[in-house]
């Protein structure tokens, strides 16, 4: 019997054997496999086509853009403080961190200097911004895999930080509280006591999450040797965050281009040896403690003193004003719906959040529009690399290696 | 002048269309037949020694006659600076050489900036739409010629009637 199919193999069960013609044969072929879009480790709407050969993935092509809702489009027709409710809706789990990058993006394009306590009221609430992110993809990851538990008891501590989230802002998740040129408004004592309290609460709880884990024959057996990408792979690839430095590349713009508070602050930064599931994890779990210890210095340091730069052609003035005041009220009026004029240039902005390098690339012709804008988004360029991860793995390991990027479509689509 | 700007100014004595440094980025343009040798410069040579591309992104300027222009952006781990390369192509002939034989990280990047904007890109190992579907027939969304609401079949739909309750 013939087979059109260039890849189909036949086998003769045992050629050695005296009758061998008279035995029957046995065919191989790949298997396409669809995984997704609609499946629950993919973490949003994502399709992967596999090639398998038995349950080894020999080629897998993602198939993306179920998401996509034409983000950078729109950012053309609106002025640049309208643009900010947007990037909350890039990636919706961490939605501080993309207000930051995107206001230091505009920021850097009309070098405009943000006062001090807004800085380090930036840099707390992005720590704790990466805390959350952190605590979601720990919880996910360990659910994809099989561990339920890990995944309660991260909610858990999450529900704490998003409520705190609400209090500060009004949103839980879709929260815009960065502003260009400073911050909405500024945290109440009830906020610092509340924070001071969680961070004493959360320390002992790391080491809680890690108890399931660190020795679980399991989780060992699943992340260590997954995925392995090398450094000089990593970095042509464009990768970034938990998912370079896994592979031992110390590249972090906290440290590389420092901003905001953060030269202030004395933190490390963890680099993984080599390049597996499981250094990512434990990547991400030092991170939490550096965290904490950011929180912790910004905290001290803080002091009193406006939250918002003075320059009325760009920044929001202050809501007081703005109820109270007619002028203040035009001010703002304006400045949402016409907005300021920007110098005619191009910059990009590129900010450490805690998926990788989230940048903004921006070119402006000068008046209040951006004329294009770019988001570099790590997640998309992560997923560049996941044919290269996941030859010659199981299927059961594909929802790991995407797991393991901290992949969230809204942003990888856009 | 920024010395990276300064360095490719002494390698390239033709080829290099304009150098500009804005806000501390450093943007080198050039034309598009030196473009692979421009770049096979950033990524080899010790002193540039750019070995992590940061992005690939497209800008439609449509009153120009060179109407497109294409932006990669690159960063170098070991030496810790970052410059933009650019380069123009015309709307007629619309493709430029892909830079994936050098940073594999712009396979889907460059795709990216196919779907959008309609740039080919030759030696391309994989040129399909990345983020619209297959079969999506109705353009580049992000030209500046596509309407913001979109084009297509949608337009022809009617609006329902209210139902009576």
């Amino acid at each position: 019997m013939a087979f059109e199919d260039q890849r189909t193999t036949v086998y003769k069960i045992d050629p050695e054997h005296p009758e061998s013609e008279s035995l029957p044969t046995l065919r191989t072929e790949e298997l396409l496999l669809n995984l997704g879009p609609q499946h629950p480790s993919t973490h949003g709407v994502l399709k992967v086509i596999l090639e398998l050969e038995g349950e080894r993935l020999v080629k897998s092509t993602p198939v993306m853009g179920y998401l996509h809702r034409g983000v950078e489009k729109l950012a053309e027709d609106g002025t640049y403080h309208q643009f900010i409710p947007h990037t909350d809706r890039l990636d919706y789990v961490c939605a501080m961190y993309n207000n930051f990058a995107y206001c230091r993006a505009v920021e850097k394009l009309l070098n405009l200097q943000v006062p001090e306590r807004a800085e380090y009221l930036r840099t707390i609430v992005a720590e704790v911004q990466r805390i959350i992110g952190h605590q979601f993809w720990l919880g996910a990851q360990a659910l994809d895999i099989g561990a339920m538990t890990v995944f309660f008891y991260c909610f858990r501590d999450r529900e704490i930080l998003l409520d705190w989230f609400n209090e500060l802002c009004g949103a839980r998740l879709t929260t815009s509280w960065y502003r260009i040129g400073g911050v909405e408004r500024d945290l109440t004592p009830s906020l610092i006591d509340k924070l001071k309290q969680f961070l004493d609460y959360f320390l002992p709880k790391i080491d809680e999450y890690q108890v399931f884990l660190e020795k679980n024959r399991i989780w060992l057996g699943r992340t260590k040797g997954v995925a392995v990408i090398s450094a000089e792979d990593a970095v042509n690839f464009g990768l970034s965050g938990p998912v370079l430095r896994g592979s031992g590349v110390d590249y972090d713009l906290r440290k590389y281009e420092p901003y905001s508070a953060y030269p202030k602050c004395e933190f490390s930064v963890p680099v993984g040896k080599n390049g597996d599931t499981y250094d990512r994890y434990w990547i991400r779990v030092m991170e939490l403690y550096e965290s904490v210890k950011i929180i912790r210095q910004c905290l001290d340091q803080m002091q009193e003193g406006p939250v918002m730069a003075d320059v009325p052609s760009v920044t929001l003035p202050p809501k007081e004003r703005v109820f109270t005041n007619l002028e203040s009220m035009i001010q703002q009026f304006k400045l949402f719906s016409q907005g300021f004029d920007a110098p005619p240039g191009e910059i990009y902005c590129g900010t450490e959040a805690h998926k990788g390098e989230l940048g903004f690339y921006i070119v402006s012709t000068g008046g209040g529009k951006p004329y294009r804008l770019k988001i570099r988004a790590p997640s998309f360029i992560h997923m560049g690399a996941f044919d290269h991860m996941a030859r010659g793995y199981m299927i059961s390991d594909a929802c790991t290696i995407f797991g393991s990027y901290d992949i969230v479509m809204g942003e990888c689509d856009r | 002048m920024h010395p990276l700007l300064q360095r490719i100014q002494q390698t390239f004595t033709v080829g290099v269309a304009g150098l500009a440094e804005w806000r501390g980025d450093a943007a080198v343009t050039v034309t598009r037949d030196k473009l692979h040798e421009v770049a096979q410069f950033l990524r080899n040579d010790p002193g540039m020694d750019f070995d992590y591309i940061v992005h690939v992104s497209s800008v439609d300027w449509p009153d120009d006659e060179e109407r497109f222009e294409v932006v990669w952006e690159f960063y170098s781990i070991r030496k810790r600076h970052r410059i933009r390369l650019k380069t123009r192509v015309p709307e007629s002939d619309c493709v430029v050489d892909s830079l994936t034989d050098l940073w594999k990280g712009a396979d889907f990047m460059e795709r990216e900036v196919f779907d959008m904007m309609g740039i080919r890109f030759r030696n391309h190992p994989d040129l399909r739409r990345i983020l619209m579907p297959d079969d999506y027939t109705e353009g580049y969304p992000l030209r500046k010629d596509f309407p913001l609401r979109g084009k297509g079949w949608r337009d022809t739909f009617d609006f329902l009637d209210e139902v009576p309750r």
